[in-house]
């Protein structure tokens, strides 16, 4: 067993009456991958900033190589070779990738000039460190978000750190791309370097680490070996409940008809002849690798490809899909990827967001009907079980769970008969992940709403779904019956087409 | 690499300048002339030296519409003082004019950066107030060429080349334009060869980024928003230099101009692009448009709707840009 790197003992940290840590230690050890885990809101963050010297704890010290560091600044934690990587990257996009990397060490050098033969040196060195390729002359914004956070990581590595912390590192990565952030986190490690791997993602906290603590409102709540867990036991500790893993079971009921039809629905270069039928009730999985058409088969049936041929019917009749508004018309409804710049009016209201679709069917002479309205949002706050005292707050206030249920919300005040969701628990904590994943069985069971729920994360697929389509090439490649398989033959699948 | 040139935002301006170019000397054969070309890089120096400021406040991702203000009141003050004391120099009233902008632009940086105000707001105020406290307070009288002092004079007439025309004219090179290139290079070296000045790029770019990195904030605020008062005043005194009047209401509607020709340049109004070549490109471009307006003999207030065009359009082109960049 290697020595401690940074312990944390007793440490408190309280902002405005709200206790963020209680009392929490913690030991990270020379040269390991620990894994912090927690749902959003543990104190999580709080930790990170600790570490990172951004606050100072109310109570409790600091210890780095058994020493306490009574005033740890941001300046001295990174002097101790302590590097974060937030979630946002801390990245210039318009800059190019060698002064991404280069210019926080000329900063700390003292340089007052620029030398940019050394800048562009020390760039090359740092992606040479990674084994990476990226050209140095372009732009950040130019790069993809793997790319981006592989410049933050070289960036990081450049000051010789000896622990590095990753916020959420994979939140906006593919299958793919996590497994490589993976290979190169664990070369790190065989550098010798600690890294502290925040995650609320069980699967990750599984692949990657060797030591995992576990947070739950401040305070440590179970730590150890990863062997000493299972992924029961980890969803229990993170969010205090237990998370019943049943999948669904769909039965047809008898003589119904088919809620959606598509017959040979083609886009050019995206999609080749795409059949599909889906059943009141049924909820059908979406995977494939990014670029596969997935998003696509949604936006078309989303009114946004007017370019398209084939047949689409809705309840039997045959919708024309040229527009959002016919798509909305026909019952279409489409909960995009990225709620936060697609979906939500961030901030504004919940009561706005909620009815920001139905404005139209709830006024009569061009007047809203604002009694009518407002009944009408609360009765879905309290059906889609968003926390918030008060339909008054704005959506920004809520959890990413919270919010993610607003978007659904929105749309089911509308009465969907289709409702397509894209990652629909991309950022959302194992706590509210679950609660999402109940309201979207619920809808389907009692509204008879079908649901095309597309997603990179095979074991919510194979929980919540009857039916799982693999696209490739814009063709559904594949079809089985989520009974009948496992995450682990899906990711088979996925892994022989690329 | 040539492809990367290409796509060099300086090189499209200057292709589309070319065009410009060639398109006005089509229509008016007059505009090749040049004692014409003289006039038109005279032109540049002022707005020129103003432009080189804005720019840097737009790259940190800022913006100035009080240098117009800050320019008049550094010329009108300094000349009236030198009336007033019958001071004959020319250093020290650059000094002095250079001096008011720059405690000007003092203030404006500690709105922006002590309260945190939004720089539009500010600079929208200052400018409002300086100008509105000239006129109260100092005076409203133009100092005309009678009484305007003869160093000054001597100093905006010095020329670099003289020549006759065929018909017994004068017309030169003005020497003003090598202040401008000197200004231009020093602003060049700061912002591409200083860390100072990646600093500026950096916080125009991503602002908590360059927190965590390390760049100094506040210095960089204050070193951007003073070196624009400072250009700007010095800039005020050279125009009354060079026009041989001290108006205390010059200036009106210029700052429009100048950002229009910063953006035409290339610069970002989100901050963290724009350069000084791109700059004097698009400054040379605007003042081109408004001189051949005149050339053409079309009313000055017809050029007022073709700033507003260049700048609706240039704007356009590079939002547009940014878009694309970012998806």
């Amino acid at each position: 067993m290697s020595e401690p790197l940074i312990s944390l003992c007793g440490v408190s940290k309280s902002f405005g009456g709200v206790q963020a840590l209680a009392g929490l230690s913690l030991t990270l050890r020379r040269g390991e991958i620990h894994c912090l885990a927690g749902e959003n809101g543990s104190g999580k963050s709080t930790l990170i900033k600790i570490i990172a010297g951004i606050y100072r704890p109310d109570s409790g010290s600091v210890l780095i190589d058994g020493e306490t560091v009574t005033q740890l600044d941001p300046i001295t934690a990174i002097a101790h070779g302590i590097q974060v990587i937030y979630q946002d990257f801390s990245l210039f996009p318009t800059l190019t990738v060698a002064e991404n990397l280069a210019l926080p060490s000329e900063i700390h050098a003292g340089r007052r000039l620029v030398r940019w033969r050394h800048v562009h040196q020390l760039a090359r060195a740092a992606l040479a460190r990674l084994g990476i390729d990226i050209d140095l002359a372009a732009n950040v914004e130019a790069l993809s978000t793997a790319e981006r956070q592989l410049v933050a990581i070289a960036r990081a590595l450049m000051s010789a750190p000896r622990l590095l912390v990753m916020d959420e590192p994979t939140t906006t990565l593919t299958g793919r791309e996590v497994e490589r952030l993976f290979a190169i986190v664990r070369d790190i490690q065989r550098q010798g370097i600690a890294v502290l791997f925040v995650s609320h993602k069980i699967r990750e906290m599984f692949d990657i680490s060797e030591r995992i603590t576990v947070i739950r409102n401040g305070c440590v709540v179970a730590a150890g070996a990863i062997g000493e867990f299972n992924e029961a036991a980890l969803a229990r500790a993170m969010t205090g409940q237990e998370i019943t893993a049943e999948g669904y079971r769909w039965m047809p009921p008898p003589g119904a008809k088919p809620r959606l039809e598509i017959r040979g629905l083609t886009v050019p270069g995206e999609l080749q002849g795409i059949d599909l039928r889906v059943m009141p009730g049924e909820i059908i999985g979406i995977s494939g690798l990014l670029g596969s058409g997935r998003t696509e088969l949604a936006l078309a049936l989303f009114g946004l490809r007017p370019i398209h041929q084939g047949e689409i019917r809705v309840d039997g009749r045959a919708a024309a899909l040229r527009s959002v508004q016919q798509a909305v018309s026909a019952g279409i409804t489409y909960v995009p990827e990225d709620r936060l710049t697609e979906g939500l009016f961030l901030t504004q209201t919940i009561n706005r967001n909620l009815l920001a679709a139905s404005f139209e069917a709830l006024s009569r002479y061009f007047l809203i009907d604002f009694a009518r309205a407002r009944r009408a949002s609360a009765n879905m706050i309290a059906e889609m079980q968003i926390t918030t005292p008060s339909g008054e707050r704005p959506v920004m206030e809520l959890s990413g769970g919270n919010q993610q249920r607003v978007v659904i919300g929105r749309w089911l005040m509308r009465d969907a008969r289709v409702l397509i969701l894209n990652g629909p628990t991309v950022g959302v904590d194992v706590g509210s992940k679950a609660g999402i994943h109940r309201r979207i069985r619920d809808l389907a069971e009692s509204r008879g709403v079908a649901v095309l729920m597309i997603s990179d994360d095979l074991p919510e697929l194979v929980q919540n779904c009857n039916r799982i389509l693999i696209l490739h090439r814009g063709k559904i490649v594949e079809e089985v019956m989520a009974e009948a398989t496992t995450e682990a033959i899906l990711s088979e699948i996925l892994k022989a087409l690329s | 690499m040539s492809l990367s040139v290409l796509r060099r935002s300086e090189t499209v301006i200057a292709l589309v300048l070319l065009a410009a170019m060639l398109l006005i000397g089509l229509i008016n054969p007059a505009f090749w002339n040049l004692a014409n070309l003289f006039s038109l890089a005279r032109s540049n120096v002022v707005i020129g030296i103003m432009a080189l400021g804005v720019l840097t406040v737009m790259i940190s991702g800022g913006i100035d519409v009080s240098f117009p203000a800050f320019a008049v009141a550094a010329m009108y003050l300094t000349v009236r003082a030198m009336v007033a004391w019958d001071w004959q120099g020319v250093a020290g009233p650059f000094v002095m004019a250079t001096a008011i902008g720059l405690a000007l632009g003092l203030i404006n940086a500690a709105f922006v950066y002590g309260l945190r105000m939004i720089p539009l707001i500010v600079t929208l105020g200052t400018g409002s107030l300086v100008r509105g406290f000239l006129l109260g307070v100092v005076g409203t009288s133009q100092v005309n060429i009678d009484r305007m002092p003869k160093s000054l004079i001597a100093f905006g007439s010095t020329e670099l080349t003289s020549l006759s025309d065929p018909a017994g004219g004068h017309f030169a090179l003005s020497a003003m334009l090598l202040i401008y290139l000197a200004m231009a290079l020093l602003v060049h070296f700061l912002l591409t060869h200083t860390m100072l000045g990646r600093g500026i790029y950096a916080l125009g770019s991503d602002g908590e980024a360059a927190r965590r990195v390390g760049f100094d904030r506040r210095l960089t605020i204050f070193v951007v928003y003073a070196l624009a008062g400072a250009l700007a005043g010095f800039a005020g005194l050279l125009h009354g230099a060079m026009i041989w009047l001290a108006n205390p209401r010059d200036f009106n509607g210029l700052e429009l101009d100048v950002i229009a020709a910063v953006v035409l340049g290339g610069a970002s109004i989100f901050g963290g692009r724009g350069s000084v070549l791109g700059t004097m490109l698009g400054v040379f471009m605007l003042v081109m448009v408004s001189n051949s307006l005149i050339i053409m003999h079309i009313a000055t207030t017809w050029q007022r709707v073709v700033v507003g065009f260049i700048v609706i359009i240039a704007t356009a082109a590079t939002s547009w840009r940014d878009r694309r960049r970012i998806a």
